[in-house]
């Protein structure tokens, strides 16, 4: 492991993919590499994308990483999709869009699942995220499910959040109701050559002027991923946005909720695992569950009898 | 450690039985009567009078066969060519085009994403040389030419065309099709090159050219087959091969063709499956609907509402076991295409699952068309079927479920819209994948496959490509590159590149730059520089 | 722990036939598997950068256009050039028997031709993967 944790430090695509593959599998292996990785965080900057489907997040994606490789940038790109909650596998259908970049040495792709997990990131994006800081990205772009409703995890993680719509799908009131509202710190309206393009940009114009206590002014940017308009205007919004988060301390707060999430997540984790790996409250676990189904118990109470037995 | 975000709960439910259903899933009953037609259809008794439920022509195969015309090429034009020959000489009466990958695609053999692929699937065209070679001492003045080419039709065309008036071979004297349906590649062929828009724009330019300089040229081939190939249903293959007709008719429309201009050169093209009589009342329904809606849209002319179609019998339900009895189940849907009043028929040969057809399987294939034309009695009147309580009832209950399709299609803003959102895709790779489920699960029984199995390995001989070949094509093309008139050849892309920018029609442009042997792909390419490339999205 | 087999379904070359892909891809979520599908076109480097960074078990090559014995040869000489022989390479479509001895010795594992019920895969995935 330390072996392999020198080369993700070099920028190698075995390595990364590999440590990357043993977070996911939470091999305990990799949590020493991720000690020994964590002093070399905090220099990329995570951007999350999330929006309704259909909205041509992915390609918009690809035309952002191109222009900035034209920039010099290396770009890490973690493309996320839902796991069957049936079966268990998934079907990892974001990198079809982004093949040409598979051969940047600058750019690293990585398909995930969600694996379970809720808000329509994976539990382990936030070692994935410090994986490809230690190994030199400028960027990160977190490009999640495309369910538009539970996504308020991504802010979590992101330290710039965007936001993504297209004209004509009447979305602009359902993206206030989803609470997209108020972690969008950029507006995309893509596929902006459609018709509609300004009766969007208007709504969510309205809607952005209505929360008029915010010092950050959310951007609304129209992009064309089909006719490559907007993205630098795309990137020079992002770059604004960084500077506003620096600058305030904003980034620090941000931070420190990401990290309290992400503590708060692994003692979950941990403590779940802890009880299904013990044979008895493995046990205790189906007879509550049995019971909660017959009506004979509720789930309140047959938490507090697991928690206590663990407790004990 | 257990991850308790990774507990699996795999679902219960059990599905239905496949056996009495159709493979549109439409479920049979044990006998049809007269109580099962409903009195609102057009049932109108007569072919050859609207809607042509039972016919386009009044006396159907009894005073001209439908068009035996084999799908044929592979290898370099010599070696198609010979094929082409043994073909007619065996009795084809119409000519097929198969071209190769690279050539699908408008690139030229010795382009790098070619490698690999010359010939493999086709042959290759990469300039007017070649097609010259293709069609040396055939007489395409007398016989009809179907070319399967999508994304660069109109070039390919273009070549045909001026191969033909380099012979001196008046323009309203040649006749053939050009697939050139654009949108059946977004949804299920896959060899498109540009997007939609500018893909629209080069068909309705062929519309107008073959209205006025070669009329008696079917400009487009409305395509089933390959919607069917991809997993549809047979109701699917209707409802979107027929929506995608209507989509082409509007928009020749607004460009401002007048709807009985070009209407009647448009042509169809559906498949040929298993079962038996939904597929007879596919071809029915199909019609009737056509007729009806373009009655609607105006058309005045009978021809307008004339669906004329070519089939080619399922090579998606050719085994690679037991390949002899490919040859019954082949017979069995050229029957239903016949029984169904096919225009032209292709039929597979048993090797489809294998190989390229060898002689010997691609002439099983010609005798099997032949046996139904001259011994099994069934051309001596029209739609032998019409009347049939079971085949009536199948025919208008798909002319609904294609209508629902309609109506959805309409909702989401219309075809190409339907495309981008991945409608049609995602309804396709459903019903691929429901199919193979009902095959590995047996609901579905496929004789060799999952019933009858046997574990003789096939014994067949295999058609063997010349392994020079593509060798020889770099050759040829670096020498035609070298000799030919290097100016023309500049003046003539540039001509185009301006002319694509703009409104102009293309194919004049086209055929200045393929008489000056400009290849395939320099053509191509300034095409994709104006017009861009199309990427799919991510359905499955 | 939580172990997921990671595919990766590539359509090499110009071969535009995707149904099989599809549904193999499918099948193998189905069956608990990450899939990742490329889409069609793809070349050899694009194929095995791909599977590097997705840290890939299995690379499924789908190819009905006849060009096989170029383009899976390709990929099995890349992923020895790569370091990725312990990566499990499979292949489908339209390939003749007679082929299958030659690609065998370049490296492809096992060829699964028309009409292999799909479950057959997975079991083969199942039981061979290297990792």
């Amino acid at each position: 492991m330390t072996d392999l944790t020198t080369k993700v430090l070099t920028g190698d695509p075995h390595a990364i993919a590999r440590l990357i593959t043993h977070v996911e599998n939470q091999d305990p292996q990799a949590i020493t590499a991720m000690k020994t990785l964590y002093p070399h965080t905090g220099r990329a900057h995570v951007v999350g994308v999330t929006g309704v489907m259909g909205s041509g997040k992915s390609s918009l994606l690809y035309e952002l990483a191109q222009s900035y490789r034209k920039l010099g940038k290396k770009i890490g790109i973690i493309a996320i999709d839902p796991t069957s909650p049936f079966s268990g596998g998934a079907l990892l259908g974001d990198r079809i869009r982004m093949t040409e970049l598979s051969t940047d040495p600058g750019v690293f792709i990585r398909s995930m699942g969600t694996r379970g997990a809720l808000g329509g990131l994976t539990n382990a994006v936030y070692d994935v995220v410090d994986i490809l800081d230690a190994a030199g990205m400028d960027l990160i772009i977190i490009e999640t499910v495309g369910v538009g409703q539970d996504e308020v995890e991504i802010v979590k993680v992101a330290d710039t959040t965007i936001v993504v719509t297209v004209p004509g799908l009447g979305d602009a009131v359902q993206t206030i109701k989803a609470g997209l509202m108020e972690i969008a710190d950029i507006f995309v309206v893509n596929k902006a050559d459609r018709p509609g393009i300004e009766q969007t940009i208007a709504e969510l114009q309205s809607l952005v002027d209505l929360d008029g206590d915010r010092d950050w002014k959310t951007p609304i940017v129209p992009t064309s991923a089909k006719e490559h308009k907007g993205i630098d205007s795309l990137i020079d919004n992002i770059k604004q946005h960084t500077t506003f988060i620096h600058q305030t301390h904003l980034y620090e707060d941000r931070r420190r909720i990401r990290y309290e999430a992400e503590l708060f997540e692994l003692i979950r984790k941990r403590v779940i695992s802890y009880v299904l790996d013990d044979e008895k409250l493995k046990n205790q676990v189906e007879t509550c569950l049995q019971k909660i189904c017959g009506r004979e118990q509720d789930p309140y109470t047959a938490a507090d009898e697991i928690l206590n037995a663990l407790l004990k | 450690m257990t991850d308790p975000d990774h507990l699996h709960h795999p679902p219960h439910a059990k599905p239905k039985d496949k056996r009495h259903q159709t493979l549109s899933n439409i479920d049979i009953k044990a006998v049809y009567t007269p109580a099962d037609l409903t009195d609102t259809k057009d049932r109108t008794n007569t072919p050859g009078h609207y809607p042509f439920l039972r016919g386009i022509h009044a006396d159907m195969y009894r005073s001209r066969l439908w068009t035996m015309r084999q799908f044929a090429g592979f290898g370099s034009a010599e070696e198609t060519n010979q094929r082409y020959k043994y073909l007619l000489g065996h009795g084809e009466t119409g000519l097929s085009v198969a071209f190769d990958y690279p050539t699908l695609y408008g690139y030229d053999t010795d382009h790098p994403l070619a490698r690999g692929e010359f010939g493999k699937c086709g042959v290759a065209i990469s300039s007017l040389q070649d097609m010259e070679i293709l069609f040396r001492d055939i007489p395409v003045g007398d016989i009809t030419t179907s070319m399967t080419i999508n994304g660069p039709a109109a070039i390919i065309w273009a070549m045909y065309i001026a191969n033909a008036e380099n012979q001196h071979i008046p323009n309203d004297q040649i006749g053939g099709t050009i697939q050139n349906d654009i949108l059946k590649e977004y949804i299920a062929q896959k060899s498109y090159i540009f997007p939609p828009e500018p893909s629209m724009r080069l068909i309705v330019d062929t519309f107008e050219y073959g209205f006025k300089q070669i009329p008696k040229w079917n400009t487009i081939s409305i395509s089933g087959y390959h919607i069917r190939e991809a997993g549809s249903t047979a109701v699917q293959e209707l409802a979107f091969t027929l929506a995608d007709g209507l989509e082409y008719v509007k928009a020749a429309v607004q460009r401002g063709l007048a709807i009985d201009d070009f209407a009647p050169r448009l042509s169809f093209f559906f498949n040929a499956h298993n079962d038996f009589f939904e597929e007879i009342a596919k071809y029915r329904a199909a019609r009737r609907i056509w007729a009806t809606e373009l009655k609607k849209l105006g058309a005045k002319n009978p021809r307008s509402q004339w669906l004329r179609f070519h089939t080619q019998t399922a090579g998606c339900t050719l085994t690679a076991q037991q390949p002899e009895i490919n040859i019954t189940r082949v017979t069995l849907q050229a029957l239903a295409a016949v029984l169904g009043g096919a225009q032209s028929l292709h039929t597979n040969s048993m090797d489809e699952a294998l190989a390229l057809p060898s002689e010997k399987a691609v002439k099983i294939a010609l005798r099997t068309q032949q046996i139904i034309a001259e011994e099994s009695g069934v051309t001596n009147t029209a739609d032998p079927l019409g009347g049939s309580y079971y085949v009536e009832w199948l025919t208008d209950t798909m002319e609904d479920q294609t209508y629902k399709y309609f109506d959805r299609i309409d909702q989401l803003g219309g075809v190409i819209p339907a495309i981008e959102k991945g409608f049609f895709q995602r309804e396709i790779a459903e019903a691929a994948y429901h199919y193979q489920k009902d095959i590995d699960d047996q609901r579905r029984s496929i004789v060799g496959v999952n019933k009858y199995t046997s574990q003789e390995p096939p014994n067949i001989p295999l058609l063997k490509m010349d392994e020079k070949g593509e060798e020889r094509q770099i050759k040829r093309l670096k020498k035609l590159r070298n000799t030919r008139d290097h100016t023309k050849v500049d003046t003539t892309l540039r001509k185009l590149r301006i002319a694509a920018e703009g409104t102009e029609n293309l194919m004049p442009y086209l055929l200045a730059c393929v008489h000056a042997y400009a290849t395939l792909g320099e053509t191509c390419q300034v095409l994709r520089d104006v017009f861009g490339e199309y990427r799919e999205p991510a359905i499955y | 722990m939580t172990k997921k087999i990671r595919v990766l379904i590539a359509k090499p070359g110009l071969d535009g036939h995707d149904r099989g892909a599809k549904v193999v891809a499918r099948a193998l979520r189905d069956a608990g598997m990450e899939v990742i599908y490329t889409g069609l076109h793809q070349t050899a480097d694009q194929i095995i950068a791909s599977a590097i960074q997705e840290d890939v078990d299995v690379i499924g090559l789908s190819l009905l256009s006849g060009a096989h014995m170029t383009l899976f040869l390709d990929v099995a000489k890349l992923m020895n050039t790569n370091d990725l022989t312990d990566v499990l390479l499979i292949g489908g479509g339209i390939i003749p028997q007679e082929d299958v001895p030659a690609l065998k010795k370049a490296g492809i594992d096992e060829i699964f031709g028309p009409g292999t019920p799909v479950d057959d895969i997975v079991t083969y995935i199942k039981k061979n993967v290297k990792r």
